[in-house]
């Protein structure tokens, strides 16, 4: 039980319980324990000031740049409740632009996607070229020639970079460049977009999945990099993965993907968890597939060992990487395709959920199959698996009801090399958030304390 | 089989295809019978061997499985696998079962061969669990093989959703 405080400045009400914010999370590294206060995922209070304080500062995922392939091409986004168009300007720059009309405020752009030489405000019929210049006002006679004379843009994000393909924007001052932000989660992010390379890079594929899950957005920020919940959550997915192996007579794979496997808290809240598993059409084949497929990812292994020497060709090939970009953005090159996922807070007890797969431009269609059918196979709203993720998910919402039970548990693995079925991950994801939600630059260890050294890129790749 | 908004032309209002219509009619209300009543193993039993069942992402209702994600994109195999997993009690989302009942109209046969049928017809399909009812919207596409004595079998099976997003529906773990 915690003393509730009086008179704090950020005390909060959950229910009937006071709790100020640095006791949000109780962490003994000594005991091996690491609890994080229900309030958390139920105060109005700390979505508030999670806006501010997390969404206002972060870096967050906007688009690929295959997304906007041609001059013209744009996509909508909301990002941090912004509306914003994802664009490829006439003049080839990659741009994001504010989709509010400097005259009274109206989306100049009411399309989820197309490809525009201008956008022109429906309300009074302002226009705007691709790179956001006002380029007409119709009777504009009717302003100042001082009026006239200004140059005017659509409004962009204080701050908008990229890294490999990826373009984000932050809406805080004097905020990291995108590369410190990133940090060391770019050597995960590095291995997945170097692995595709000698393909022609990864490229969005169609059909967005777009689906809200009624709980706190940070459960399934704990949900994306936990192993532990696959024997029961995912039972049925297992199932039929084992009732299909056995149908084709094919065998078991040698390698455990829970013993062999590592979970990771990385620098400014980025968080991971590291599998050795088949099905990896870059490159480690399933038992299930055609030999002519398995001889083909067996020559890509090769390939990418020979580009990229042995060590990181081979964590490419045979590691699946679970990457969660603080706070709310997941990139998951995994046995079952590669897919990014991003999630917002819609209010405390619900999310809104965007989910994009990447396959290889150029990646030989029997693989190109196997991977599409990884996906659709366990991934998304009809999946095997996502559904029951989403059931989990709600059960602890439901559960929140209750604030009597004032703690959730998140200490697995605080005391050993942790795997993938260890909870590190989610720790590391909570000491960030807590640390900026009390106002911190962030936390000055993500890791726990008694954990040793790893190195992100090294996991031993087992026979 | 036209997808995705493509508005395929009725065939004529002959007396032969309105019969017909009726018997496909029939045909749809009693597998919406057998999914209402989570009969599952009788409605598998509906398919041919080289069936597809294909639920296209909400943003992309013309989404063809070769090259786009889908929601759902069953061969015969997987579909028995799907079934399979929702008669287990560790379906989560599906344990205890929810709630269904689906309500189709505006059947319209779009092309009549000797031993195929297309037909498109609107539905409306409410899941009700946990507090929540969420309706599910939309198009059916269907390719019925024709069997003797006016019987069918489902060759296609697709469900474009005019929804432009999941909401309190969270996942589509129900037939749709």
């Amino acid at each position: 039980m915690i003393t509730p405080t009086q008179n704090n400045e950020y005390c909060l009400i959950a229910e009937s319980t006071l709790v100020d914010l640095a006791n949000l999370i109780v962490e003994d590294a000594a005991a091996g324990l690491f609890r994080v206060h229900r309030s958390a995922m139920t105060s109005a209070k700390i979505m508030e000031l999670e806006q501010e304080r997390i969404f206002g500062r972060s870096w967050l995922y906007v688009g690929h740049d295959s997304e906007v392939p041609e001059p013209g091409d744009y996509r909508r986004r909301t990002v941090g409740g912004r509306p914003l168009i994802f664009l490829r300007s006439r003049d080839q720059q990659i741009r994001v632009l504010i989709n509010s009309c400097l005259h009274r405020g109206a989306l100049v752009c009411r399309t989820d996607s197309g490809n525009a030489n201008a956008f022109q405000c429906f309300y009074h019929g302002w226009s705007y070229d691709t790179t956001g210049k006002l380029i007409g006002v119709p009777d504009p006679d009717g302003y100042s020639n001082n009026f006239n004379k200004l140059e005017q843009f659509l409004v962009t994000p204080p701050n908008v970079d990229s890294y490999r393909g990826m373009y984000f924007v932050n809406f805080g001052y004097k905020v990291p460049s995108l590369a410190n932000y990133l940090d060391d989660a770019r050597e995960l992010i590095d291995l997945t977009m170097d692995s595709a390379e000698p393909l022609g890079g990864w490229k969005v594929v169609r059909g967005t999945a777009k689906f809200r899950i009624r709980a706190n957005w940070k459960l399934l920020a704990e949900n994306s990099t936990d192993n532990y919940h696959f024997r029961t959550v995912h039972r049925t997915y297992s199932d039929y993965l084992t009732d299909r192996r056995e149908r084709l007579g094919a065998a078991a794979p040698s390698v455990n993907r829970i013993t062999n496997s590592q979970s990771l808290a990385l620098n400014n809240g980025h968080v991971a968890m590291l599998t050795q598993s088949v099905g990896r059409t870059i490159a480690n084949p399933s038992p299930v597939w055609s030999k002519e497929a398995a001889a083909e990812t067996a020559r890509l292994r090769e390939q990418l060992a020979t580009i990229y020497g042995e060590e990181r060709g081979h964590q490419m090939s045979d590691i699946s990487r679970f990457l969660i970009i603080f706070p709310n953005h997941a990139f998951h090159d995994t046995q079952s395709g590669f897919r990014m996922r991003q999630w917002w807070p819609l209010s405390p007890g619900e999310m809104e959920v965007n989910q994009w797969e990447f396959v290889p431009r150029r990646e030989r269609e029997d693989l190109a199959a196997y991977r599409l059918e990884g996906a659709v196979t366990f991934q998304g709203p009809g999946g095997f698996g996502t559904p029951d993720d989403i059931e989990a998910l709600e059960s602890c919402q439901v559960g929140f009801g209750a604030p009597e039970v004032e703690w959730s548990d998140i200490s697995r693995g605080m005391q050993r090399l942790p795997r993938s079925d260890d909870e590190l991950a989610a720790r590391g994801f909570w000491r960030q958030w807590h640390a900026l939600i009390q106002g911190l630059d962030g936390a000055k260890r993500t890791g726990d304390l008694a954990a040793p050294e790893l190195s992100v890129h090294k996991m031993e790749v087992r026979a | 089989m036209s997808v995705g908004g493509a508005v395929a032309a009725g065939v004529p209002a002959s007396h032969e295809n309105l019969l017909l219509r009726l018997a496909v009619e029939h045909f749809l209300y009693e597998e919406a019978a057998l999914l209402d009543n989570w009969r599952l193993d009788e409605w598998f039993a509906l398919f041919t061997k080289d069936a597809r069942y294909l639920v296209p992402t909400t943003d992309l209702p013309e989404g063809d499985p070769a090259h786009d994600m889908m929601f759902v994109d069953d061969d015969y195999e997987r579909l028995k696998g799907r079934v399979n997993r929702l008669k287990s009690r560790y379906a989560h989302r599906e344990y205890p079962s929810s709630r269904t009942r689906r309500l189709i109209t505006n059947a319209r046969l779009t092309r009549v061969d000797s031993d195929e049928v297309d037909v498109e017809a609107s539905f409306a399909v409410y899941r009700s669990r946990n507090e929540m009812i969420a309706p599910y919207v939309g198009l059916y596409r269907y390719t019925l093989a024709r069997g003797t004595g006016g019987t069918f079998l489902i060759r296609r099976r697709r469900a474009e959703l005019d929804l432009e997003r999941l909401t309190d529906h969270g996942a589509v773990s129900i037939i749709l």
